[in-house]
């Protein structure tokens, strides 16, 4: 009797389907939506973690499955000049690049920050080392780092007059060291001062106009506004920075392959020689496995030694 | 110091012309031209006949008398480079597809259906942003063979979106918050299901969002190197930064013009796609750190 007497009530409000009525239902949706995500990072992130550390206490070569060997590997490898050379290079190559990234991008981007003309296409520029493959720029510095066409020593010896000889880049220990740490530093500046920029851009004018009424000078300033402003930030920036920085792979790889004589291997690339190429994956992993104590190590250190100011301030962290 | 005018310039007399060519100007123009010098020198030689090439004492290095195409037709018509472009392309687009799709869902069930715990895979999405992928190619590696994609691009696809995926989550749920929860209750109030709401609503609004986070994941597949080091074997397969690496680089005498050629084209896609972005891609990495 109802449906007679209002037919169009019926038919402005259409029933949805089962299948509509299913996925309206709030648990099975938040299952639905999470599944790709969470299903994609357990197969190929949770699962290889726990299946790397797993492999680090087997013998396992590529094409055999190996057999539980307890700490074997690591014992080998304590043992190991290599690695040894490699943890100290891996230890060396973070703590300087990053003090010279963190360095040179906080003072891009204080140089930055101020009135300048064509301001959002120098931002663009600056940006290009961070957004081109790092392989390929990787490249371009060791032709840079050719032993005898280097632009740099003919800049050197030709036009400045400074040296008698070509640099020998690439060829001799801590020559190569140093050469990695700066075309580390060169692709780290972009992201460091861009990330630093956008946190200068956040602190308000009136802390710098009452400084100034203060009498405040330009470094007290820096010293007292600036940082303790940017701290929050900057934490949040060198822990990514210290994580990617301590387990780079592209650029060594492709400058050095860790040589001369196996001086500028970083643990991964030691991992990847041993473990890929050479076959032997537990001890590969092994080596990749050595790794994870560092990176807690300096997540943490660079979260709570920089952001405990926040705490102290007592700010949300939204 | 050099943030001097950072507040009111105008207050500043003492902040002269030339104090700020010294202060400003010439430590800015120094980081433009250390930032771009290899790019330069990449392009130059890359059109630089090998005569000019390896004689710097009859021609300036810096620049060209005579340019070629010597080593692009090279690399265009004697190697595989364009097969390389295709897959590179191809895995760059698929998992940047993969990952939206995935981070999209993820991003709107944490933080528009608020269930219990929501904040807790929230936070387990952000922790596997700090697992970076030279801990996981090995035991990747023995995965990929056993799934039998060992030598697939389609290896790479399933496996980039782990780095992917968390940044993506992050930056959504960020675009997400800001978005009126009102004007999803209002649809809710006009009978529009769930995936209605997320599908007509939530996401044209988020079309920014959705933007950065592509071409944050474009860039950021365009550019891996370790995973399509380690699982692709066959020269076919194999995406741009690898196969310059480890196709053209042969033998003790390298081809300085065509490894050039190669980094400058391999290089351009993502510079070109940038340039149209930069502004989406600046927001989203610093939306993201600032998260």
């Amino acid at each position: 009797m109802d449906a007679v007497a209002t037919p169009h009530w019926s038919r402005t409000r259409p029933q949805p389907s089962a299948l509509a009525r299913f996925f309206d239902n709030k648990a099975v949706l938040v299952v639905a939506c999470l599944l790709p995500a969470v299903g994609l990072l357990s197969v190929f992130l949770t699962y290889p973690l726990g299946l790397g550390i797993w492999l680090a206490f087997t013998d396992q070569t590529i094409g055999r499955a190996g057999q539980y060997v307890g700490l074997e590997n690591f014992e080998f490898l304590f043992t190991d000049p290599i690695f040894w050379s490699a943890v100290f290079y891996s230890v060396f190559y973070t703590a300087v690049a990053t003090v010279g990234k963190f360095s040179l991008g906080l003072w891009l981007a204080l140089l930055l920050n101020q009135h300048l003309p064509f301001k959002s296409m120098l931002r663009a520029i600056i940006l290009l080392p961070w957004i081109v493959p790092t392989v390929l720029s990787a490249i371009a510095f060791w032709w840079m780092y050719d032993p005898q066409f280097s632009i740099i020593s003919y800049v050197f010896k030709d036009v400045l007059g400074w040296r008698e000889t070509n640099i020998n880049f690439l060829g001799s220990e801590w020559p190569a060291r140093w050469s990695l740490i700066a075309a580390n530093i060169w692709r780290g500046i972009p992201f460091v001062a861009i990330s630093l920029l956008a946190g200068l851009q956040t602190i308000s004018p009136s802390l710098y106009e009452a400084a100034l009424l203060d009498g405040a000078s330009p470094w007290q300033r820096f010293r007292y506004i600036t940082f303790p402003m940017l701290l929050p930030i900057l934490a949040i920036v060198m822990t990514f920075s210290i994580i990617f920085t301590f387990t780079d792979f592209q650029l060594v790889y492709a400058i050095t392959r860790g040589g001369p004589v196996n001086s500028t291997h970083l643990l991964a690339t030691l991992a990847f020689q041993r473990g890929i190429p050479g076959g032997q994956l537990g001890e590969g992993a092994a080596i990749a496995v050595a790794m994870i104590p560092f990176l807690v190590f300096a997540t943490l250190f660079s979260y709570f030694a920089l952001a405990r100011r926040k705490w102290q301030q007592g700010e949300g962290n939204d | 110091m050099s943030n001097s005018s950072t507040a009111a310039p105008e207050a500043m007399q003492w902040d002269s012309k030339a104090r700020r060519m010294v202060v400003l100007w010439l430590p800015l123009a120094c980081f433009v031209i250390i930032l771009l010098f290899p790019f330069y020198w990449m392009s130059i030689t890359a059109f630089k006949p090998d005569a000019e090439l390896y004689d710097f004492a009859t021609h300036n290095p810096f620049w060209i008398t005579s340019p070629t195409l010597a080593h692009i037709r090279k690399l265009l018509f004697e190697t595989d480079y364009p097969s390389w472009l295709m897959t590179t392309m191809m895995v760059a687009i698929g998992s940047t597809f993969l990952s939206l799709l995935a981070s999209t869902l993820a991003a709107y069930a944490i933080q528009r259906l608020r269930f219990r715990g929501s904040q807790y895979v929230g936070l387990g999405i952000y922790l596997a942003y700090l697992v970076p992928p030279s801990i996981l190619f090995i035991p990747l590696a023995t995965i990929v063979v056993q799934l039998g994609l060992f030598d697939s691009p389609l290896a790479l696809i399933l496996v980039y979106p782990t780095f992917l995926v968390p940044f993506c989550t992050w930056l959504l749920i960020g675009y997400f918050k800001s978005i009126p929860y009102e004007l999803e209750e209002c649809a809710l109030i006009d009978g529009a299901s769930r995936l209605q709401i997320l599908w007509q609503i939530t996401l044209p609004l988020a079309v920014p969002g959705l933007i950065s986070a592509g071409i944050f994941s474009f860039t950021l597949s365009w550019n891996e190197f370790i995973y399509a080091l380690a699982f692709i074997q066959s020269s076919d397969n194999k995406t741009v930064p690898v196969a310059i690496l480890t196709e053209l680089v042969t033998g003790d005498v390298y081809q300085w013009g065509a490894l050039m050629a190669g980094s400058l084209l391999g290089s351009l896609p993502v510079a070109i796609f940038y340039s149209f972005f930069v502004d989406y891609y600046v927001s989203s990495l610093t939306g993201a750190v600032k998260e």
